[in-house]
């Protein structure tokens, strides 16, 4: 056993010592770094180790949550005691009980050597390649605000007082950077990024040379007139859409009556063209793991499939309010965050058009390559969303002029029957949660703009 | 203050972090204490506390700042982190100046939360529950969530800077959902402040009841119009729509870094000479207040608009330095674990000589955004977008019916420029700002304001 795991198992016990029924405690240590760049200069470089505890305590049918810093003997008893003392103060639920253990399989994938290998300068010269690239990519590029480079490497261990018991690694790696470029009297900005295990699974190039693209193709955009229109939704924000549909999904929405799909179980709602799968074992995905956040396998569930809403999202808790088993779906934001039911990666099927079939099957449209206020212009209860958005018009099947400053409006269930194609090429993309997606093409959506 | 970090360690500290060379060196130490919990089906659930402490340790050279952060306070832990952010460094060793421990005075705090029992929190929880219940069979859902944190630090840095602060503030939000036939709706509130626990000796109850009346408001809600109209901002958290649009835009690195629409336009005219506005780090008892920042600067209050001509950014100390002021005390940090960027503490519109009731009685056909769920701006581009959580039509210069799912959307200069008129009705509001991957609690206000033309996104085209 590591030290991680025995850290956990103490804190198990000393929630059963102070007078908890059943206990569970989940530890990490994470190492990680950071460089931005600016003006071909390192402009900060930050070196990060986090380790910490969260215990959950059950007394009866209360649970309680506490999460700490100190690893020490003392320290992880004192957490483990204000567990105990939180878990008096909630009220009785009967479906509050501990996850039971199951068998879990290794998952293969979740680190790379790359990670340790590369040096601080390495790291550093491949940010600074992401900012050569983007600025010598056009003339009208004027700038790079920042790249941001940063990867980290966590060992996670779980314990519990009724035998729920697993450790693993993982490492991941990103690198984003936003670009100004200038034209016709306005500023525009474009985002690039890449994502992956670690920093060899990053091309410098591609990364500056799409933030540099999507900068300068805002140049000279003006408002679309207002109407409703076919729509397609590049993977990033396609990849919004996606990871709200998945939180609605959730057991924990579902049951509690705040999801547009609560009682639509089994309904034909979406288009055959969406089909939509939750898996928390794809190595590509950031949240991959042998075992969820309290210690249940991650596995693959179909959520939406021809058509139809196949499944939701469950932990241990949800699962119980219906007599059901847990999809794996428990997660937590490290140790400072008690497990809730959320997707881990959502992966949406490509379809077989490539991008420019996509805009052809469009024919007259808009092409939305980024949207904003999602978290304030959707409401998760309803599914009703108006978001800021700008991309490009499509005119004859092609690309046309730029567009920003407008709204695209409409509910997400209503969406999913909307969708007509899904484009052939999928991407990772960390917006959303972790969500794999091609571009979408959307029947019609309320377009508002001049 | 000494408890958290002794000053001899913090010197020594410092020392460490010089030894490769660089012109400044820093250490923050904190300690953080939390609790939360909610209420959510009647049932207190979710019951959470938290105990964090650590360091993190920076050393500027050049234009190059090394970070490092760990947990713990051992001098074991300071020291790593020291090391870690000298390592990359390889000049000749500095020595740090003598510290000399500065006046600070942390906000008053008169009941401490940490020593109210939590059986007490509890019970407020459910009397929020259950006034929120009462307003009527239609609430379909309630939820309600408390929340305390206590923030001890201590910085000192290798120009003999030591000082301290500690800061406790509590929050409680509710969120109702109402229910009729097939439709729903969502109303939310929220009171919070830099207190302890006699923020609740009032009537916390009431933001229940606002926020049920809010959900059961909407149920009679149609589609919210489309296309440019005036819009009417309410007051208070009405204030996050100059908070992102101007406020974030005078953020000294946006400024400096050209990606702002802001740069360059100091002592110009951006808005209508009635406008005036302010960051005030200082206002007594508000959310975004605090002693200090989290570089040991002393909070104050800043006036960034005067007469409608732009007149300060915001700095922390690095760039306070490129620029050649002092820091505006607009340093702060997430925690120990982030390195401290320019940020707003409670940024406000001053309040004008205009009534509401007058200035939506001038509008022929508009938009009444009463509050927001929240908004989001592109600093360069000056491009923003709102949510509207609570919106009305404005026919013939009366507030007619609710809209549902209205955004507001425009850019930052040209309705800046167009706010015609601001209300004499002030007050603030509490948010949580993201900015480079840190939240900060911060202060918003004003009264109502008017802005001539406003693009309104809604489902009805």
């Amino acid at each position: 056993m590591t030290e991680l795991s025995a850290i956990a198992g103490r804190a198990t016990e000393a929630a059963l010592a102070a007078g908890a029924g059943e206990a569970e405690a989940y530890a990490s240590r994470d190492a990680g770094r950071e460089v931005r760049v600016h003006g071909a200069e390192v402009e900060s470089l930050t070196a990060a180790t986090q380790s910490g505890i969260g215990v959950r305590a059950w007394i009866g049918r209360r649970v309680g949550y506490a999460y700490g810093t100190d690893l020490s003997d003392a320290g992880v008893s004192a957490i483990a005691a204000r567990a105990a003392q939180a878990a008096a103060v909630a009220d009785e639920d009967d479906f509050a009980t501990p996850p039971q253990p199951a068998p879990i399989e290794a998952l293969a994938g979740l680190s790379d050597p790359s990670v340790d290998a590369w040096t601080v300068a390495e790291a550093a010269e491949l940010a600074l390649s992401v900012e050569r690239t983007a600025l010598a990519r056009d003339p009208r590029v004027v700038g790079v605000e920042q790249v941001v480079y940063a990867d980290s490497a966590e060992r996670v261990a779980i314990a519990s007082s009724t035998g729920v018991a697993g450790e693993y690694e993982s490492s991941s790696c990103f690198a984003y950077l936003q670009v100004l470029a200038e034209g016709e009297g306005a500023k525009e900005t474009g985002l690039g990024f890449g994502l992956g295990r670690g920093p060899v699974d990053l091309d410098p190039g591609e990364i500056g040379t799409e933030g540099a693209d999507r900068a300068t193709a805002m140049i000279g955009a003006s408002k679309p007139p207002s109407r409703s229109c076919p729509v397609v939704l590049d993977p990033t924000v396609a990849a919004s859409f996606v990871g709200l549909v998945g939180g609605a999904l959730s057991a924990g929405a579902v049951q509690r009556g705040r999801s547009p799909f609560a009682d639509r179980l089994g309904e034909e709602l979406a288009s055959d063209a969406f089909v939509l799968h939750d898996d928390g074992r794809d190595p590509g995905g950031s949240a991959s793991a042998p075992f969820d956040g309290e210690g249940i396998p991650r596995r693959r569930t179909a959520l939406i499939e021809g058509g139809r809403l196949r499944a939701f999202l469950y932990d241990t808790y949800t699962a119980a309010r219906e007599g059901g088993t847990s999809t794996g779906s428990a997660a937590r934001h490290g140790y400072r965050s008690q497990p809730s039911v959320s997707a881990s990666n959502l992966v949406v099927s490509p379809g077989s058009h490539s991008f420019a079939e996509l805009l052809g099957e469009t024919g007259e449209g808009i092409f939305v390559t980024d949207v904003a206020g999602l978290h304030s212009g959707v409401n998760p209860v309803t599914g009703v969303f108006s978001v800021g958005a700008s991309g490009r018009a499509i005119r004859g099947g092609e690309l046309a002029e730029p567009l920003r400053e407008f709204t695209v409006a409409g509910d997400l269930v209503s969406m999913l029957g909307f969708i007509r194609v899904a484009g052939e090429q999928a991407r990772w993309v960390p917006f959303g949660g972790s969500v794999s997606t091609p571009p979408l093409l959307i029947g019609e959506l309320a377009v508002s703009g001049a | 203050m000494s408890e958290l970090l002794d000053p001899a360690l913090a010197e020594r500290v410092l020392a460490r972090a010089l030894a490769n060379g660089g012109r400044f060196a820093e250490v923050f130490a904190e300690r953080r204490h939390g609790l939360s919990m909610s209420i959510d089906e009647s049932r207190i659930e979710a019951v959470q506390s938290g105990a964090e402490e650590g360091a993190g340790v920076r050393v500027v050279d050049g234009g190059t700042t090394y970070f490092a952060h760990v947990d713990g306070l051992d001098p074991a832990d300071l020291e790593r982190a020291a090391d870690e952010a000298a390592a990359a460094l390889r000049g000749e060793r500095r020595e740090p100046r003598p510290l000399r421990a500065a006046a600070s005075t942390p906000l008053p705090i008169e009941l401490r939360p940490e020593e109210v029992a939590a059986e007490r929190k509890a019970a407020l929880l459910r009397e929020l529950d259950e006034r929120a219940r009462g307003q009527g069979g239609e609430i379909a859902q309630f939820t309600s969530s408390y929340a305390e944190a206590r923030r001890q630090v201590v910085v000192a840095n290798s120009e003999g800077l030591l000082s301290g602060d500690d800061r406790t503030r509590t929050r409680i939000g509710a969120q109702a959902v109402a229910r009729r036939g097939a439709a729903v709706e969502t109303g939310a509130e929220t009171l919070g402040a830099h207190r302890g626990f006699e923020l609740f000796e009032d009537d916390p109850g009431l933001i229940a009841e606002q926020a049920a009346r809010k959900a059961l408001t909407l149920l009679d809600a149609g589609p919210a119009p489309s296309g440019s109209m005036p819009v009417v901002v309410g007051g208070g958290f009405g204030g996050v729509l100059f908070h992102e649009m101007t406020g974030h835009g005078l953020e000294a690195d946006h400024v400096q870094k050209g990606a702002s629409v802001y740069a360059g336009k100091l002592g110009e005219q951006v808005a209508q000479p009635l406008l005036n506005a302010y960051d005030d780090g200082r206002l007594p008892h508000e959310w975004g207040s605090d002693a200090i920042d989290d570089e040991g600067a002393p909070t104050q209050k800043t006036q960034v608009i005067e007469g409608g001509r732009l007149v300060a950014y915001l700095y922390d100390l690095l760039t306070a330095e490129r620029d050649g002021v002092a820091s505006t005390g607009n340093g702060r940090r997430e925690s120990f674990r982030h390195l401290p960027i320019p940020r707003m503490t409670n940024t406000y519109i001053a309040p004008g000589d205009a009534t509401p009731e007058a200035m939506i009685a001038e509008v022929e056909q508009g938009f009444y955004a009463v509050s927001f769920a929240g908004g989001q701006v592109d600093p360069a581009t000056g491009d923003f977008v709102f949510g509207v959580s609570e919106g009305y039509l404005i026919e013939a210069g009366k507030v007619t019916r609710p809209c549902h799912g209205a955004t507001l959307i425009g850019n930052c200069l040209e309705v800046l420029m167009g706010i015609d008129a601001v209300g004499d009705d002030f007050f603030m509001k509490t948010g949580i700002c993201g900015k480079g991957g840190q939240k900060a609690p911060v202060g918003t206000g004003q009264g109502h304001v008017r802005v001539r033309a406003m693009t309104v996104g809604g489902t009805g085209v």
